[in-house]
């Protein structure tokens, strides 16, 4: 008997997402699930009933028709009192649980023996976890609506732009704070055409930023901020004392602001003051996807759009179900992806299976115990910095065109007194006849050196095969042997001599047209 | 013909060579090249045919003996397929060298040179030498033929103490030259001739055998290159200008070609010839314990239709092929699928990189084989900055060009070597036959890169697949 999976509507006011989308249900009922959604479900995200039961889908009326029956419940928010209350004995829940703020919660959910994972908890250094990773997409879309929200709000273009009515110059945007969101409101504010400035306390971002078409702020101050599994630390007083001076610096100067400021299980750092807003230009926008936690600017009002100094301050906490649409695909996805991983076998059954790490991490309850927080993952250590900077700058390959360095004065001595020597010897003993040929020798060696320099990688094989042919020449000596004896009346084999000699001919013949056939039947394909 | 006409031709004959080459250097001038080549070959072996030496008796044995050569020359130029190419070459580089051997044995038994004193000394070490390049030309060649055509396994052969049997050849040369030398009568010095002629084709076998598959192009343009001097030993032999002029030419140009594709991978010519990838003292090297990262995660596949939406949403595309591309015979579908992309404006472009293939410049001959136009054919160095610009970097059939280790791992065995950078890209899509490991047996931490995309199977019939889709979504 395959297992069912229920999907309720959310019932958070104001959530518009929903945890699977019919696309991915049908994906699911592949992997030989039951899938019942709720009636009503993916309304606010633009999903009709209809559209899931196209997608094989069965529409269960109510809440409590849903819970009753399905075997996993697939949810965003984490359950309220009332859900917790619908739960199944013995059921599996996959939603957001952020069991370290709602302990409470977690009691509940464990009193009704369920086995619970929290999406939330996804070990995210893992590479092969990161197709579960909800956090990540919906940061990502948090970070893309936010400078939505600020374009909404501000009341001017985001490009510059020069027209018959007057020149505008472009936006300014600061960015606080280089992760998930943040990069992604980087790219979609540059995207717009504005000029978009970022900070981080982890150095190892700029070049994120940068790639994205920021610029990255420096804070004049050495600290590393990397607090490990991706996350930010909090810095020391100096270090802070001058990323203060930066902000107020860059508020001054800049139309918006987007913070997303967040250190793991501490409130949102305050890094705009009051002061700083006042030293905004009017109009200016703050968006401060911090909210939750307090928020990065003093003045915002979790959940609310304030005018403070001529400045509005958004403080939304819902920006991702602001996009319900895109937020439901991304997740529902996630979820895929992590039964797939529950149900390897294919066949409609999980198996929660906790030697695995990912697993082992989501599981925040399992048949009723608290199996909340994992164990630390024993991550491979990161390879030893100082060594990856010493990897031999790859000698700088000019492949083809004009040597390396040049060579130093000593080897050049050694080279050239060796020379001289061996040019000595060969003519204080050599008869005049090697000589010539050896003149001829060495001059045709720096005559192919010189000429083949030049010919493009592209033509490299048309080239082998072309001196391939050209290496045939080879078939004159052999041409030469048939002729008859230099020197009249000394006996020689002439038999053998002449049966070597046309075995080479035809052997070098081969080469000589073959090799030169080739080469046309090459070149003639190298069209432009 | 009077002396002074064949000489005179020998000269023309030898500037047509080096135009020939010189022509090489671009596409424009590169078929008229070859035409200077040819008349070059014409010139010379009439000169020579109808020269002072050859009387009209040798005629027909010479018109016998080249029509057989060159009706099996170009029976084989016509039937061979491009990605053949690195075969064929390497087995007419053996025909050269053969062709060397015979010649210096035939000399060697002509009685009628007669040298006295430093002239027959010079004659002599110029006949041991020749036969000495030819013989380790030809088997050497035999074998590169032999791995490339698949008849031989690829996988370096490394024998123990391979270094010691080296010098123990060159040492038995060197014992038997001078026996050779000393030798009064030539049935003497027949006995150390064909010792050294053995010992020689086994040091040519050995010498191939311990070098590994992703080494060929190296190994194919040396032996171009031996092949070079084999010729102008010859030229030494018979005292003649025009044999030592091309032969150097031919050796000096296969010697700079080894030296470009060294410097491509960042090795050290030495150690390529010396065989086996990375291993100095004869074992594959050890990983240091923890310190060279095995990659980890897991890789994310796609399917040809995924890959065809990537495809047509992408602005630019970087299509790097590899020796599996040649294999699978793919460059029909890989051009079909340029074309449909040009068409609908993405721009798409090809990385090579030096090495790539079994032969230098083997991509490129496979892709305008397929009419892939060659103005949008790149050298790595052309476009390795613009993959950060890149929607989608598409590798087919290559690993060890592609691997970030080179770049980011000092511990592995190609670290340093150049390589496409094609991880930096949006997204990558690798095609593959499976997750095994390049000729350099390196494994890839490319293909566990969070943006980077499985596409296994048949290269050629993923493509075609691809193409299919993208043919029906137009």
């Amino acid at each position: 008997m395959s297992l069912s999976i229920g999907v309720p509507r959310e019932v958070f006011p104001g959530e518009k997402r929903v945890a699977t989308v019919p696309e991915v249900a049908a994906k699911l009922i592949k992997l030989g699930f039951r899938v019942l959604v709720e009636s009503g479900a993916g309304e606010a995200a633009n999903f009709s009933d209809d559209a899931y039961r196209e997608a094989g889908a069965e529409i269960a009326e109510n809440a409590a028709a849903l819970w009753a029956s399905a075997d996993i419940v697939l949810k965003v928010r984490g359950p309220n009192a009332g859900e917790v209350g619908l739960m199944r004995e013995g059921g599996t829940l996959i939603s957001f649980i952020w069991p370290a703020q709602n302990p409470e919660l977690m009691r509940q959910m464990a009193a009704r023996k369920a086995t619970v994972l929290a999406i939330d908890c996804l070990p995210r250094q893992l590479s092969r976890a990161q197709k579960m990773d909800a956090l990540t997409s919906t940061a990502g879309i948090s970070g893309y609506r936010a400078v939505i929200e600020a374009a909404n709000a501000f009341g001017r273009f985001f490009n510059g732009k020069i027209t018959a009515a007057g020149k505008v110059p472009p936006a300014r945007v600061f960015i606080a704070g280089a992760g998930v969101a943040g990069l992604e409101a980087i790219g979609t504010a540059a995207n717009m055409g504005a000029v978009v400035r970022a900070n981080d306390t982890r150095a190892e971002v700029a070049d994120q930023v940068k790639s994205l078409g920021g610029e990255f702020v420096k804070v004049d101050y050495e600290e590393e901020g990397s607090g490990g599994g991706g996350y930010a630390k909090v810095m020391s007083e100096g270090f802070q004392q001058a990323q203060r001076e930066m902000y107020a610096k860059e508020a001054r100067e800049a139309d918006i602001i987007v913070t997303t400021a967040l250190i793991p299980g501490k409130p949102a750092p305050k890094l705009i003051t009051a002061e700083m807003v006042r030293s905004m230009k009017p109009g200016s926008v703050i968006v401060d996807m911090a909210g939750e936690q307090g928020g990065n600017c003093e003045l915002t009002e979790p959940g609310q759009a304030v005018v403070e100094h001529g400045v509005t301050i958004i403080g939304y906490t819902d920006l991702p179900s602001r996009l319900a649409r895109q937020s439901s695909m991304l997740y529902a996805n996630n979820l895929l992806r992590l039964a797939e991983e529950l149900c390897k076998t294919k066949d409609g059954q999980i198996d929660v299976n906790m030697e695995d790490d990912a697993i082992r991490g989501l599981t925040v309850i399992k048949d009723g115990e608290i199996t909340w927080p994992a164990p630390p993952l024993k991550l491979p250590a990161p390879p030893p910095k100082p060594v990856a900077a010493a990897v031999p700058a790859a000698r700088k390959s000019g492949h083809g065109h004009g040597k390396g360095e040049p060579m130093s004065p000593r080897a050049m001595t050694l080279v050239f007194s060796l020379g001289v020597a061996l040019f000595w010897l060969i003519g204080a003993f050599a008869p005049t006849a090697f000589l010539g040929h050896l003149t001829v020798f060495v001059l045709g060696c720096f005559v192919g050196y010189m000429v083949v320099w030049n010919v493009t990688p592209s033509l490299h094989t048309p080239l082998m095969s072309v001196t391939n042919a050209v290496s045939s020449i080879i078939a004159i000596g052999a041409l030469v042997q048939i002729a008859p004896p230099l020197t009249e009346g000394v006996s020689r084999p002439d038999g053998v001599i002449r049966l070597l000699a046309v075995v080479a001919i035809a052997l070098a013949t081969i080469n000589m047209f073959g090799g030169f056939a080739v080469t046309r039947r090459m070149l003639e394909m190298f069209r432009k | 013909m009077s002396e002074g006409l064949s000489v005179v031709s020998y000269l023309g004959a030898t500037i047509l060579f080096i135009l020939c080459l010189g022509g090489l250097s671009n596409q424009e001038t590169a078929r008229r090249g070859n035409v200077y080549g040819i008349a070059g070959m014409t010139i010379a072996v009439l000169a020579t045919v109808f020269g002072q030496r050859v009387g009209s008796a040798g005629l027909p044995w010479i018109i016998a003996a080249m029509v057989v050569g060159a009706v099996i020359g170009l029976y084989a130029a016509r039937k061979v397929q491009m990605t053949q190419m690195p075969e064929l070459v390497a087995l007419m580089h053996s025909l050269v060298g053969l062709a060397a051997c015979l010649i210096g044995f035939a000399s060697y038994v002509d009685t009628s040179i007669v040298f006295t004193g430093a002239e027959k000394t010079i004659h002599e070490v110029e006949i041991y030498v020749g036969i000495l390049i030819g013989a380790v030309t030809f088997s050497g060649s035999v074998i590169a033929f032999g791995k490339l055509s698949g008849k031989i396994g690829g996988k370096p052969v490394l024998l123990p103490g391979r270094h010691f049997i080296n010098l123990a050849c060159l040492l038995i040369v060197v014992w038997f030259g001078y026996g050779f030398l000393h030798s009064e009568a030539i049935s003497d010095g027949m006995t150390p001739l064909i010792v050294m002629t053995i010992v020689s084709l086994a040091f040519g076998v050995h010498m191939v055998m311990a070098i590994g598959g992703a080494d060929m192009p190296v190994v194919i343009s040396m032996l171009n290159s031996y092949s070079g001097w084999a010729a102008a030993a010859t030229g030494f032999m018979l005292s003649n200008d025009l044999l030592i002029v091309t032969g150097a030419l031919v050796g000096s140009s296969g010697a700079i070609l080894s030296y470009i594709m060294c410097n491509a991978m960042n090795r050290n010519f030495i150690s390529v010839i010396a065989g086996g990838f990375g291993s100095d003292g004869g074992a594959p090297k050890k990983k240091p314990a923890g310190a060279a990262a095995e990659p980890v995660g897991e890789v994310a596949p796609i399917d040809p239709a995924e890959t065809a939406e990537l495809l047509k949403e992408a602005k630019s595309v970087i299509i790097v092929p590899g020796y599996g591309m040649a294999v699978a015979q793919a460059q029909h579908a890989v051009y079909q699928i340029t074309t449909l992309l040009r068409e609908k404006g993405v721009n798409v472009r090809f990385g090579i990189h030096p090495v790539a293939g079994r032969m230098p410049g083997h991509m490129n001959v496979l892709l305008a084989e397929a009419k892939v136009p060659y103005d949008i054919v790149f050298e790595m160095d052309e476009l390795n900055d613009d993959f950060p610009d890149t929607d989608v970097a598409m590798v087919i059939g290559a690993n060890d060009t592609v691997n970030p280790a080179a770049a980011e791992d000092p511990t592995s065995p190609i670290a340093g070597m150049p390589v496409l950078e094609v991880w930096k890209a949006k997204t990558s899509i690798v095609m593959k036959r499976s997750m095994a490991s390049g000729y350099a047996g390196v494994d890839n931490p490319l293909f566990y890169k969070e943006n980077n995309r499985m596409l296994f199977g048949d290269a050629k019939k993923m493509l075609e697949e691809v193409r299919t889709a993208l043919t029906a979504s137009a």
